[in-house]
């Protein structure tokens, strides 16, 4: 009988995936607290995105348990949709629609008894979110095109703190930035922390994954290497981690 | 601060093509025309009531393309629908016949809509096939023949009749307009077209339902189209495989002149009814200016070549 107050807010148990025969992820178990943040780390092709889509309910696992708070979820299913949201490298955005819409796309507000769009009220709840994380738009009205890469991640990652009740994946999430623009949305990911959201980041930059992390994980080909504390190790041990070099 | 951008945001060039084109080619008129009437009130209320199932099919065609569709069929759905409401109503009620023309036009636009939402075939090419067979199936449905239709009152509801002295076809644009931009701006749905539009993975990402929503904007446009055979048919009290053949180019010029684009995300229902309105006035003041069939054609489809590229092209960035 797992203890539900105390658990992590996401615990993954011997998650083995298989695409045709091919395999994805074995032995991959890890836990995260609300409020950790956690980098997954790996050479290309590792399974990085993979576990961040088994976990979002993308993809069944092939075996394995996943639990939310303690609480076993069944995959792909709706029922815990707010639980868990994800910012994908290649950032889900509605490029010609304004921020604001973006922000609630699929979960609009909307005005009673009409069921007619409540536009005032989505822009003033999306000012008060991007001032919150410190996001820095022209206006919540803009039009996504007109942003910068940083600033799109930062909506992006914004619509998954609004969302999001315990657990946030972020693959990737500044591989396509500049060093100033990576700083910006560094920050946002920091204060999501402050949040008491649990966070799993996937970078291919150690020194980010130093700045951020709490603790790393490391895949190889599939398999789950090990866990490191930041504070306890090095990034030569990761390397050679992710490498499987001594 | 905040409400100059969102003043800015609103007060796009492009999308305000069709404004100022129709009140440039508005004042031309006025001043070359002046002497044949064509400032006349019954002159331009002439122009509005031409246009309405132009306007009609444009509102449907608004949503498709908002979708990141296409739907070239609709010109054929017009015929089909007409002649389906006419054959009906020579057995049954207008009432029927109206309700067999509305279903003729759905189902229809369901059937254009599996492929594309179900099957993930290009709607170009999905309506382009679709457009041939059911132009064949209006010449077949009657062997060629045109269907009167003698119900007065059918007559009065959809073409020649009027309320509070307001021409019916006035209302009907007015109604259809209205409604199509309340949905399309206003309501979880119109939203929702938008987002397919523009990025369908990233909707889906989003719990959209991309493929309902491809397969709701099809049917639309084939109701539409039907609702635009019925107007065609009041006017002209019968129905006739003609009907509807020639607004293919007409339409899609309005729509993406009113500032909707061809591949998907971003639209104007407004826009789409003042674009209808502009290829109205067009039509109109060339016929008044004198010039032959063939010159018209060529004047339109330069106006038409200007306006597109006015409106398409993209700001450098
Ligand atoms: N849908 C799929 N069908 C079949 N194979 C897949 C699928 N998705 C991923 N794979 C395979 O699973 C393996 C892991 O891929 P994954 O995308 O998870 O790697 P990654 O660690 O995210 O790599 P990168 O750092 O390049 O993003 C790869 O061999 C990939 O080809
Ligand atoms: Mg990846």
């Amino acid at each position: 009988m797992p203890n539900v107050s105390n658990a992590p807010a996401l615990r993954l148990t011997d998650i083995r995936k298989e695409f045709s025969g091919l395999v994805a992820i074995e032995n991959c178990s890890l836990a995260i607290e609300a409020g950790e943040i956690v980098a997954l780390v790996g050479d290309n092709g590792a399974g990085k995105s993979t576990l961040v889509k088994i976990i979002a309910g993308v993809h069944p696992p092939t075996a394995g348990t996943i639990e939310f708070a303690g609480k076993t979820v069944q995959p792909t299913t709706d029922a815990n949709r707010n639980d868990v949201e994800v910012v994908y490298q290649d950032l889900a955005l509605a490029d010609q629609q304004p921020v604001y819409m973006n922000l609630f796309l699929g979960r609009e507000k909307i005005k009673r008894p009409l069921g007619l769009l409540d536009r005032r009220g989505m822009i003033d709840e999306a000012q008060a979110l991007v001032s919150q994380l410190d996001v820095r738009i022209p206006s919540v009205t803009a039009t996504i095109r007109d942003l910068s890469g940083g600033q799109r991640q930062g909506v992006a990652i914004a619509r998954a703190f609004h969302w999001a009740k315990r657990i946030v994946l972020l693959d990737e999430p500044t591989a396509a930035l500049g060093v100033a623009e990576t700083a910006r949305v560094e920050e946002i990911i920091k204060t999501l922390r402050t949040q008491n959201l649990a966070i799993l980041i996937i970078s291919h930059s150690l020194d980010q994954v130093f700045r951020l992390a709490d603790r790393i994980c490391v895949l190889r080909r599939g398999s789950q290497v090990g866990i490191r504390r930041t504070a306890e190790t090095d990034k030569n041990e990761i390397v050679s981690m992710i490498t499987g070099l001594a | 601060m905040d409400g100059v951008h969102r003043l800015l945001d609103r007060v796009d060039v492009r999308q305000n093509v069709v404004y100022v084109g129709f009140l440039v080619i508005f004042l031309f008129f006025s001043v070359t025309l002046w002497d044949t009437g064509f400032l006349s009130s019954r002159n331009l209320i002439n122009i509005v009531l031409q246009t309405a199932p132009a306007t009609v099919m444009a509102v449907g065609l608004v949503f498709v393309l908002s979708a990141g569709e296409i739907d070239l069929s609709f010109g054929s759905i017009v015929a089909v629908a007409a002649l389906v409401g006419a054959v009906v109503m020579q057995e049954a009620s207008a009432l029927v016949g109206i309700a067999a023309a509305l279903a003729a036009g759905c189902v229809i636009g369901a059937i254009n809509g599996a492929f594309v939402a179900f099957l993930r075939l290009p709607s170009f090419l999905v309506t382009l096939a679709t457009m041939g067979l059911f132009a064949g199936v209006a010449r077949t449905l009657t062997d060629l023949r045109s269907i009167p239709i003698t119900n007065e009152a059918f007559a009065g509801f959809f073409g020649s009749g009027s309320l509070f002295g307001i021409p019916s076809l006035v209302l009907w644009t007015v109604a259809v307009v209205a409604l199509g931009h309340l949905v399309y701006r206003h309501t979880t749905f119109g939203a929702h077209v938008v987002a397919t539009g523009d990025n369908a993975a990233a909707a889906r990402a989003c719990r959209v339902k991309v493929t309902r929503i491809r397969l709701s904007v099809l049917v639309l446009s084939g109701a539409c189209a039907a609702l635009a055979g019925l107007l065609y048919a009041g006017r002209i009290q019968g129905a006739r495989y003609t009907l509807g053949e020639a607004d293919l180019m007409i339409v899609i010029a309005a729509v993406i002149v009113g500032g909707t684009k061809l591949n998907g995300g971003k639209g104007s229902i407004i826009g789409a009814l003042f674009g209808s309105l502009l290829m109205g006035m067009l039509n109109n003041g060339l016929i008044l200016m004198g010039l032959s069939v063939s010159q018209q054609l060529i004047v339109r489809g330069l106006i038409i070549l200007a306006a597109v590229a006015i409106s398409l092209r993209e700001p450098a960035r």
